[in-house]
């Protein structure tokens, strides 16, 4: 398995993880290693076998649909890094 | 401190000292053993307000066992008011409104925390030199490691900081530091302890948990944090055993399974002999040694290291600059705040997992790595219950090293992912396994691993407990500089 420099700046922008342009080609050679680590997968016998998703497979549980929390918006909004009038600030989206 | 829980409950009602003495102490060591790096936080106004409400608790007399005891949390377990930062820059500056149910519980039995512990970022390391708060130090010997991720509290608790420590186990993160120095580390069945508050890592294999001195401690904390918790879906509706009843069961009868495939090519011969003569002990209190197989042992690392970042690279999305944790200056548009806040906010091992598991569940890899990586994951699980329908616990060395030195895998991420080899599949599966103290090799510590079926918590501590009777490797400490 190798991994080419296009490819890490594509897995990076899926992410919205910014790489340091000097960056890339060390992380292409580390993510080839742990892809080839992964696949020694290949030579499992699988054939038949369902995916396991999660321990025991058991069911969530469930819960009635009744107001469990009280309003914490302004504690919430608290922790925002920019937070104006009830609502969390990001950069302009629309122009 | 190398006293049990049971005797400081004991000293307490006795008032040969209180909880406010105890917790002044607990921080004083703190304090003291600052070159190990164990704490992110210390906390002495929370730690002596908590003291002054369990001795009130402990004067009218009713009590719970963890009482007035000193402890501290993980710095993955949200605490109300109190920072916790789980090792990152990215919530370097974050103070949870909200408490863990793990920090309720521990909280409302007036167990008396002291801070945060030091580990790897977001539990992802085996050495906790993946800290954005440094590296921890081993009290066994400076120079190495305390394992990882869970390094802060399993340092303090072999320093004799604490008693005890609360720990998370994604993929060994309780049992390989608990082994690394010297003490006993519980990693429950998944499900037995409510995961709401604590920070995700790989929502499928997250276990809270607990580090101590001794299966007697573990069991005595386990039974305050487990049970169910309707905030957490994945919690299990099903009463907790009685542990302590449960330990004091003689062994004759028990057959545990010696797994071949752990005493395999890398193992250290001195982590070997240790352990083989914790086994031959077993067979002097009665059990009898089975020899099994786990023949897809050697696909654990491959699954889990595509499972774990896969879910991680989920789980950790939600830190986007927005809602809470850091957010880099003047960002250009949306993408530039999330890409730049993470670039900025995330270690290096963090970033490399969230792009192996982005890879991973990317378009076109998703069958080759993420779906083959679970069907892998229910043949190890197949595996573990083919062996139980013969033998009652497994056994096997928790690490295949001792304690490696600082430095020493921190360049090679895959060195690094082979000190999980024992553990990883235990997580995979759901199971429940405890890592005893079972010796020393050249001076380090060297910890048994036990595995028991879903929800034999009892039946492990039982089995550590009656090995404690007879051992003392657990009551061993370090020397300690001041």
């Amino acid at each position: 398995m190798s991994i080419d420099s296009a490819t890490v700046r594509h897995i990076a922008r899926l992410a919205r993880l910014g790489i340091a342009d000097g960056d890339v080609a060390p992380m292409a050679v580390e993510l080839a290693r742990v892809l080839e680590l992964a696949d020694q997968l290949a030579a499992a016998h699988i054939d038949g076998v369902e995916p396991l998703a999660h321990p025991h497979e058991q069911p969530l549980s469930w819960r009635s649909d009744t107001v469990s929390e009280s309003d914490n918006a302004v504690t919430f909004l608290a922790l925002a890094p920019d937070a104006r009038g009830g609502l969390y600030v990001v950069p302009k989206v629309i122009e | 401190m190398s006293v049990s829980l049971a005797q400081l409950a004991l000293d307490l009602r006795a008032q040969r000292v209180s909880a406010t003495e105890l917790a002044q102490s607990a921080l004083a060591r703190a304090g003291a053993s600052g070159g190990l790096n164990a704490f992110i936080t210390l906390d002495a106004d929370g730690a002596l307000a908590a003291a002054a409400r369990a001795d009130a608790a402990l004067a009218a007399g009713d009590a719970a066992p963890l009482a007035g005891i000193p402890f501290a949390h993980k710095d993955i377990f949200c605490t109300r008011g109190l920072r916790t930062t789980c090792a990152s820059r990215m919530l370097e500056n974050f103070v949870p409104p909200y408490d863990a149910t793990v920090v309720a519980r521990l909280a409302g039995a007036h167990a008396v925390s002291i801070g945060k512990t030091n580990m790897d970022e977001f539990a992802m390391g085996s050495s906790n030199e993946n800290s954005s708060f440094g590296p921890v130090c081993n009290p066994w010997d400076e120079t190495r490691v305390p394992g990882g991720s869970s390094g802060g509290s399993a340092a303090a608790v072999a320093a004799g900081i604490v008693p005890f420590a609360t720990g998370t186990d994604t993929g060994g993160s309780i049992r390989q530091p608990a082994a690394f120095c010297g003490i006993t580390g519980l990693k429950p069945t998944y499900g037995r302890v409510s995961r709401w508050g604590m920070i995700a890592f790989a929502s499928s294999l997250d276990c809270g948990s607990v580090l101590a001195r001794s299966a007697a401690d573990c069991a005595t904390v386990l039974a305050a944090i487990a049970g169910h918790d309707p905030r957490d879906a994945t919690s299990v509706k099903r009463d907790i055993d009685d542990y302590a009843a449960a330990s004091a069961t003689p062994l004759a009868g028990r057959r545990i399974g010696v797994a071949r495939e752990y005493f395999g090519a890398g193992i250290d011969a001195g982590v070997a002999d240790a352990v083989l003569a914790a086994l031959a002990a077993y067979e002097r209190l009665g059990a009898t040694l089975v020899d099994i197989s786990l023949p897809n042992a050697h696909l654990a690392i491959p699954a889990y290291y595509v499972i774990a970042p896969a879910e991680a690279s989920s789980n950790l999305a939600r830190f986007d600059g927005v809602r809470y944790g850091h957010a880099c200056s003047e960002p250009k548009s949306l993408e530039d705040l999330y890409s730049r806040s993470r670039a900025e906010g995330f270690g290096t091992e963090v970033k490399r997992r969230i792009l192996v598991g982005t890879y991973a569940l990317s378009a076109g890899y998703y069958d080759a790595y993420y779906l083959r990586a679970q069907r892998v994951r229910r043949l190890i699980a197949r595996d573990f219950a083919e062996a139980f329908e013969s033998v009652d616990l497994i056994a096997g060395p928790t690490a295949p090293t001792v304690a490696f030195r600082l430095g020493e895998k921190s360049t090679d991420p895959l060195a690094m992912y082979a000190a999980d080899v024992n553990t990883v599949a235990v997580n995979l599966a759901g199971l429940p396994a405890i890592s005893v103290p079972a010796g020393f090799s050249d001076g380090l510590p060297v910890g048994l691993q036990l595995i028991a079926p879903a929800f034999g918590e009892g039946a492990l501590l039982n089995a550590a407990h009656q090995f404690q009777l007879s051992s003392d490797f657990h009551l061993r400490t370090p020397t300690v500089p001041a």
